[in-house]
């Protein structure tokens, strides 16, 4: 293992969790454009941590250890997931401990810790958006573990840098499966970042809530924390979409040059620009489902990833 | 360093030059001999449970440092024939890598079960303390018997007793009449089941008329008679071990027993019958057809998904994880099945790693459902509740007990990096390499089977966190559980055991993987080689996938800490207390918390066809409303009670031959002996 490696490591988490609250400041300035309101400065949800990272905490009486030390762990599981995800170069030691399947994982972990701590001050929203919460989980993963399948049959591995690595060797390899899987897992990314169809992250609507449904007891720094996580989840997602759909620009084995890894960091900033874009357009085009409408949602999505398989299959046969 | 580690263990059993059977046996005869000393002090529950129970927890510890021994030494396997049992029928036994898995599995459950049984039973409570220690250590005993047994017959006689020692146990509370009636049910599968594997050995015997397991296996059969057997085995163990649709017995049994009786039967029991599954399979039989791993497959699948969406919609935390318990052996029989699908198509090593993932996930099985249902005991005895309507916020009353219950429940959710993800993950892995397989149809059909895998993995993420969040969080739904008190020590003690092992086997499980390596070598010629490394797993290839739950718990720990000291450094950490927001709704009760019932809403609502369901809803002018549901197995009434009133039917058709007067049975004796008269001669 070369110091080189560490370094670039090193660089790739430090970068991923500051533009991660970029990242959802720009979709939150294209959604306003979209929608004809005027946008807030793209710099917002950096102070919005910082107003909340010193404020003072007001915790409810009853709040137990897990609900104090869950932000904690969102965090350092966002933080881990960005560490094995090849945003920026294939060559990340860390990410031989977890391939995408152990990622999909961390992020459940993620998902559990959170509605247990929302439920544990024991108020009617806080289970309600718990219970929602673990309904879109077990929905979803399926559907993800399908697209990360197919993704498998194309190029035999479940390791993401393998598979960027894979990618970029047979460039040639274009597989109509490679679109259904992509729809599916536009699809999923949705749901499990609480974007419309699924939830709207922009209201406290009491009965269409999810996810806001469980944050609601956490105020100042643990808010700051769980949000921060929540924008490098969203940050997670679209890198794993990079790198088993858009691989192009991500520094591959033996180009150790700084070059490539600063055109790395451009290509991902572009990427990113455009996926925010098209993130809040799709969330100014559709409307968000009934709640019981997010199972027809999710099993759609699965079924498209499986058509891709079954579409894979059947021309590779 | 633990390749150092295994060197010195294989060097440590040769200088010692022990003899593991040997051993093994004088623990089975120490487990026996526990269990009649409680009569030296029949009523005094100080000397059975407090004296008598760690003891036989360090028999188990025994028993699975030994089983470890033998299975790092790599030696031949070990025979003793022991002049017992009916005259030219000695008992047969004999300690193979299989047994030897089976055994440390056995030991080092039973050594946590144990140490929690010695702090939990109390005086006064059902069975007398002298007979409960007999039929304990009884149990324990026979399902090493089960597990070292070479012959038909030393099998059946440990598995009868086993079956019945485990059903006096599920009844010690026989007064209740649910808890009779949960006993009868059980009682009534073993032996349907035990009936089965009879038969399935009178098939395996073939025409030898040599019962013990050396003869079966170098018996040959047509395919046939091979099916036979292996259809029989399967009716028989999965009868045991509650494959659907023979688990109707689970749900009733492991609630009605004591807790630490209910983690004996759940994290060690069915185990006996996946090592009878296995030994049968692969082991007895010496050849194997494709279709029995899809059928395998299939039931195991199913098992599972059934397991997941009926725990969700329990309200009895027992039956709850009764319920998972049928998914997480539907995970282990998929994984069996899809063994014996590779094995069957040449592919030898993806079937290893199948098999070793079914293996796997059997070990963690057993660590985390027996922490669960013990956690239940604690339960149980501090509120006296079992229901989990009446539960609630115990995180603050019992935080010991609760803490291991985290560990226990993040476990079995199959969350990384502890050990629950590991076999999943295994699992998952052997499900990508299934496109391989030569059966055209197949390929696309198991991908469907890759994704009920992860539904019901998911879902049972959904199961734990209702478990955990209504009995431990949220606000106490009872006045009378602010007065809960946290487990004694030697309660916490045990819980710790089993706790500890979740975690150390989902940061290192190559300790497991290496017990398992000489299993699916022996039974399928090739093993999974777990990286060279010692932090990491890598089950084929380093580029194809690789898991390191050792480095993800301390990233995970590291980053959490780091994180914590710069908020702290970096801003401040006041804290001020204050009432819940609930957006600033005032009147909160602890009835506006999700029930149980309203927290499985959302599954029966997605897996109605599932259930057969009766519903009271209240009207609106009703001055006390109440809302009843009432969830049923669809099996229950379009299979059992069907089978049930046949069954009726016939015995009240032959009922007249009961005339009740003694001449008639003397003439029936008469007739018989003629009859076998007439046969013999």
């Amino acid at each position: 293992m070369r110091a080189i490696s560490f370094f670039r490591q090193f660089v790739e988490v430090v970068l991923a969790i500051a533009i991660a609250p970029l990242f959802a400041g720009w979709i939150a300035q294209c959604r306003a454009w979209l929608q004809n309101r005027s946008a807030p400065p793209l710099l917002l949800p950096y102070r919005m941590l910082r107003k909340l990272f010193f404020k003072d905490v007001a915790l409810a009486t009853d709040a137990s250890a897990l609900f104090r030390a869950t932000p904690y762990v969102l965090f350092g599981t966002m933080v881990l997931a960005a560490a094995i995800i090849p945003s920026l170069v294939t060559d990340l030691p860390m990410a031989r401990v977890a391939d995408s399947i152990a990622l999909v994982g961390l992020f459940a972990t993620a998902r559990v810790f959170l509605s247990l701590a929302a439920m544990d001050i024991g108020t009617a929203f806080g289970t309600l958006g718990a219970r929602r919460e673990m309904m879109v989980g077990f929905l979803a993963e399926p559907a993800l573990l399908m697209v990360l399948f197919n993704a498998f049959l194309l190029y035999g591995s479940t390791s993401l840098p393998s598979l960027v690595d894979g990618y970029r060797t047979h460039p040639s390899i274009i597989d109509p499966s490679v679109i259904f899987a992509a729809v599916a897992f536009a699809m999923v990314a949705l749901a499990e970042n609480a974007r419309i169809p699924i939830d709207n992250p922009s209201t406290h609507l009491e009965l269409t809530m999810i996810h806001e449904a469980m944050l609601l007891e956490y105020s100042a720094r643990h808010l700051a924390l769980v949000e921060w996580a929540s924008s490098l989840k969203l940050f997670n997602y679209a890198c794993i979409g990079f790198a088993l759909f858009l691989p192009w620009g991500i520094a591959t084995q033996g180009s150790d040059g700084a070059g490539a890894l600063l055109i790395a960091i451009a290509a991902l900033i572009g990427k990113l620009v455009i996926a925010g874009a098209a993130l809040a357009l799709i969330e100014s085009l559709s409307a968000k489902l009934r709640i019981f409408r997010a199972p027809e949602y999710l099993a759609m999505a699965f079924l498209l990833a499986v058509l891709g398989l079954l579409v894979h299959l059947l021309l590779g046969a | 360093m633990l390749l150092s580690a295994n060197h010195w263990i294989s060097g440590l059993s040769e200088t010692l030059a022990i003899n593991d059977l040997h051993f093994m046996l004088v623990i089975v005869g120490a487990w026996t001999m526990l269990g009649f000393a409680g009569f030296l002090r029949p009523h005094s529950i100080r000397f059975v449970a407090r004296l008598l129970f760690p003891a036989g927890a360090i028999l188990c510890l025994g028993i699975a440092f030994l089983a470890g021994l033998f299975l790092a030494s790599g030696q031949a396997p070990q025979f003793v024939v022991l002049p017992l049992g009916l005259p030219d029928l000695p008992f047969h036994i004999r300690l193979d890598v299989l047994s030897g898995f089976f055994l440390l599995l056995l030991g080092v459950g039973g050594a946590g079960i144990s140490t929690f049984a010695a702090g939990y039973f109390r005086s006064g409570e059902g069975t007398a303390p002298a007979l409960l220690g007999l039929e304990y250590h009884l149990f324990l005993a026979s399902m090493a018997v089960v597990i070292l047994a070479d012959d038909a017959y030393l099998f059946m006689v440990a598995w009868e007793t086993m079956a019945l020692s485990s059903y006096f146990l599920v009844t010690s509370h026989h007064r209740i009449p649910e808890i009779r009636r949960a006993g009868f049910l059980y009682l009534i599968m073993a032996h349907v089941g035990a009936v089965c594997i009879l038969l399935s050995f009178g098939v395996l015997q073939g025409g030898s008329w040599q019962f013990t397991f050396d003869a079966m296996r170098s018996a040959h059969f047509a395919p046939f008679w091979a099916t036979t057997a292996f259809l029989l085995a399967l009716l028989g163990f999965g009868a045991k071990a509650g494959l659907v649709p023979m688990h109707v017995w689970l749900p009733e049994a492991h609630p009605a027993a004591p807790s630490p009786v209910s983690a004996m039967m759940s994290g060690l029991m069915l185990k006996t019958a996946i090592y009878g599954m296995l030994r049968v399979s692969f082991d007895l039989l010496s050849i194997r057809f494709w279709q029995w791993g899809v059928l395998l497959l299939v039931l195991g699948l199913f098992s599972a998904l059934f397991g997941a969406i009926f725990a969700a919609v329990q309200t009895d935390m027992k039956r709850l994880l009764a319920y998972s318990s049928i998914e997480n052996i539907g995970l282990i029989f998929a994984g069996i099945g899809l063994s014996i699908l590779f094995e069957t198509s040449n592919m030898h090593l993806f079937a290893a790693l199948a098999l070793t993932a079914a293996l796997l996930h059997s070990f963690n099985h057993a660590l985390f459902k027996s922490l669960l249902f013990l956690t239940t005991g604690s339960v149980l005895h501090a509120t006296k509740q079992r229901s989990l309507g009446k539960l609630g916020g115990l995180i603050r009353r019992m935080p010991w007990v609760a803490s291991l219950a985290l560990i226990g429940t993040l476990s079995i959710a199959g969350l990384p990096p502890l050990n629950g993800f590991v076999s999943e993950w295994l699992l998952l892995q052997s499900f990508l390499f299934t496109p391989q397989l030569p059966h055209a149809f197949l390929n696309m059909l198991i991908p469907l089977g890759a994704a009920a895998l992860a539904l019901a993995v998911a879902l049972s993420a959904y199961v734990m966190v209702k478990f955990y969040g209504v009995i431990f969080l949220g606000q106490p739904r009872e006045p009378s559980l602010v007065s809960a008190r946290d487990a004694n020590w030697l309660e916490r003690l045990g819980l710790i055991w089993l706790a500890a092992g979740c975690i150390l086997v989902g940061a290192l499980p190559q300790l497991v993987l290496r017990a398992i390596a000489p299993v699916t070598a022996k039974l399928l010629g090739d093993t999974v080689k777990s990286s060279s490394t010692f932090w990491s797993i890598a089950p084929i290839a380093q580029e194809q996938a690789s898991y390191s739950g050792l480095i993800l718990l301390a990233g995970i720990l590291s980053v959490v800490a780091v994180t914590f000291v710069c908020v702290r450094l970096l801003a401040h950490g006041r804290i001020r207390r204050t009432d819940a927001w609930d957006c600033g709704y005032p009147w909160q009760t602890s009835r506006m918390q999700d029930t149980a019932e309203g927290f499985g809403q959302p599954i029966r609502h997605l897996f109605g066809t599932f259930f057969r369901m009766e519903r009271d809803m209240p009207s609106a002018s009703d001055t006390a409303p109440r809302y009843r549901i009432y969830i049923e197995d669809r099996l229950w009434r379009s299979v059992y009670l069907p089978i049930a009133r046949g069954v009726q039917k016939l015995s009240d058709a032959i009922g007249f031959l009961q005339g009740g007067r003694l001449s008639i049975y003397l003439l029936y004796s008469f007739l018989t002996l003629l009859a076998l008269l007439v046969f013999v001669l």
